[in-house]
């Protein structure tokens, strides 16, 4: 499904992805660990097509999107849905026209039918008859959940989360992680999803990599995870889960 | 490359002309008491101004073709234009601003939508459409204002300083004032929106006030070269009166 090919990165100097090698398969849940500034925000930018890899390739379903002209590339994006770590709700809008947004820009519906898949996108998150709440009105757990709406508003086949628990309380954070699987069976989506919640991590993944000096360093399902002897990787997981605890 | 890539999808299916009409709205509609008496009070300075000045040539009757001439050549079209930079221009780079760092700009990329398009577009056709409407109101007002100034404070005769308002009145001048307020207002929402676009996204509140500011003060001192420039081009190059 997402294949990432010797994806390199430098901001002023200070090289962030160095030769990134990952492969992600079609129908899994693929969690992106690694320690905060190691670049697992900047290859979700990557392969959304945000950011442009210095050097590399990332292939979404066959396409190389580092090489796409802006036409194709939104096509590719229509495969898409991302839930950004702040949410990123549009202010100006209500929750409805914020879930409704990609399909009323992209599928000629008629207003009914937008709003029936609103309403059918809020059920899923358990938000049902919030259409009319603006943004400012929302917790930051409801937030997170209205931006998932609209992320899989349009059904995508990929499903990008950024640091969804980031900033939540561990019962809300234990929420989201329910809906992330569930949404997973339900629509059987394949995700990636960026964190450094070691909980959510193991709570959400089918397979797990590990980002250490703009590398991975381990990949495999969460019981492999657990028993590769690589001390950056065991390190890691047991800082946070103390950090946690 | 952001106002060519604005011209070049101003023209270009899908139009959107809901946002169109909503940026005309909050343009015009909440722009205009501003630009009313400010432009009431520009005719009633200048009318106060020119009284003292053309009294001293025994010109003081021509006080109606002072005003009228100066507000619509320059002053009716610059006090819109620089009420619309400091009311528009920034709040239109505190809005985008505030939309790139908490990552809404990414997020209308990532659902296919072209921010240029969406957000651009519309704020500059506005901006070049509402600019010259506003500007027909302030020279209204503003010699309105000069004529309040002239029957109160000097105490002229009112007809009098109407007829010579009007004689001196010519398309031509109207035109030029209008092409003036539209170049005005493309120039006022491309900086608001570049520096809206262009605030780093870990700049935060400090960067959205930052460029805040410096998008109203770019803006006026564009505004005061693009009319040196446009004055040069339109009176010398082509004529017009």
């Amino acid at each position: 499904m997402i294949w990432i090919e010797n994806l390199w990165k430098n901001f002023e100097n200070k090289e962030v992805l160095t030769g990134l090698e990952l492969y992600i398969p079609r129908g899994e849940t693929l969690v992106i660990m690694g320690q905060s500034g190691c670049g697992k925000s900047v290859l979700l930018k990557m392969i959304t097509g945000l950011m442009q890899p210095d050097q590399g390739q990332i292939w979404i379903d066959g396409e190389d999107v580092t090489t796409l002209t802006r036409k194709a590339l939104n096509r590719t994006r229509r495969k898409l849905g991302m839930l950004f770590q702040s949410a990123a709700l549009f202010d100006s809008m209500t929750v409805g026209e914020n879930v409704g947004f990609m399909v009323s820009q992209h599928m000629k519906l008629s207003k009914r039918e937008i709003d029936e898949i609103v309403a059918e996108k809020l059920h899923l998150v358990q938000l049902d008859g919030t259409e009319h709440l603006k943004p400012a009105e929302l917790s930051g757990g409801m937030r997170k959940r209205v931006g998932l709406a609209r992320a899989i508003a349009c059904n995508p086949e990929v499903i990008l989360y950024d640091e969804p628990t980031t900033g939540l309380d561990p019962i809300t954070a234990l929420e989201i992680n329910r809906l992330i699987r569930d949404l997973h069976e339900k629509l059987q989506v394949t995700s990636v999803v960026v964190t450094h919640d070691m909980a959510s991590a193991f709570s959400v993944g089918t397979r797990m990599a590990m980002i250490h000096q703009g590398q991975v360093i381990a990949h495999g399902t969460p019981d492999e995870i657990w028993k590769i002897d690589n001390p950056v990787l065991q390190q890691f997981i047991a800082h946070e889960n103390q950090h946690q605890n | 490359m952001l106002v060519w890539e604005t011209w070049s999808l101003a023209f270009r299916r899908p139009f959107q002309l809901k946002l169109l009409v909503h940026q005309l709205f909050l343009i015009g509609v909440n722009s205009i008491s501003v630009v009313l008496i400010s432009g009431l009070f520009t005719g009633m300075v200048l009318a106060t101004q020119g009284y003292h000045q053309l009294i001293q040539l025994s010109a003081e009757n021509t006080l109606g073709k002072f005003v009228s001439v100066s507000v619509v050549k320059e002053l009716g079209p610059m006090v819109t234009a620089f009420v619309l930079a400091g009311r528009i221009g920034a709040s239109i780079t505190a809005e985008l601003g505030t939309m790139k760092v908490t990552e809404q700009i990414d997020a209308l990329e990532v659902m296919a939508t072209n921010p240029v398009k969406y957000l651009v577009v519309p704020r500059f056709l506005a901006c070049a459409i509402m600019l010259p409407i506003l500007t027909l109101f302030a020279i209204v007002f503003g010699i309105a204002g000069g004529y309040l100034a002239a029957i109160i404070l000097f105490d002229m005769n009112g007809l009098f300083f109407l007829k010579l308002a009007q004689e001196n009145l010519f398309i031509d001048s109207i035109v030029v004032s209008l092409i003036k307020a539209s170049a005005f207002g493309m120039a006022i929402a491309s900086i608001g929106c570049y520096k809206g676009f262009t605030i780093s996204a870990a700049g935060g509140a400090e960067g959205v006030g930052k460029s805040t500011t410096g998008s109203a003060v770019t803006s006026l001192v564009t505004i005061l070269a693009l009319d040196a420039f446009l004055n040069h081009l339109l009176h010398t190059v082509w004529g017009l009166q």
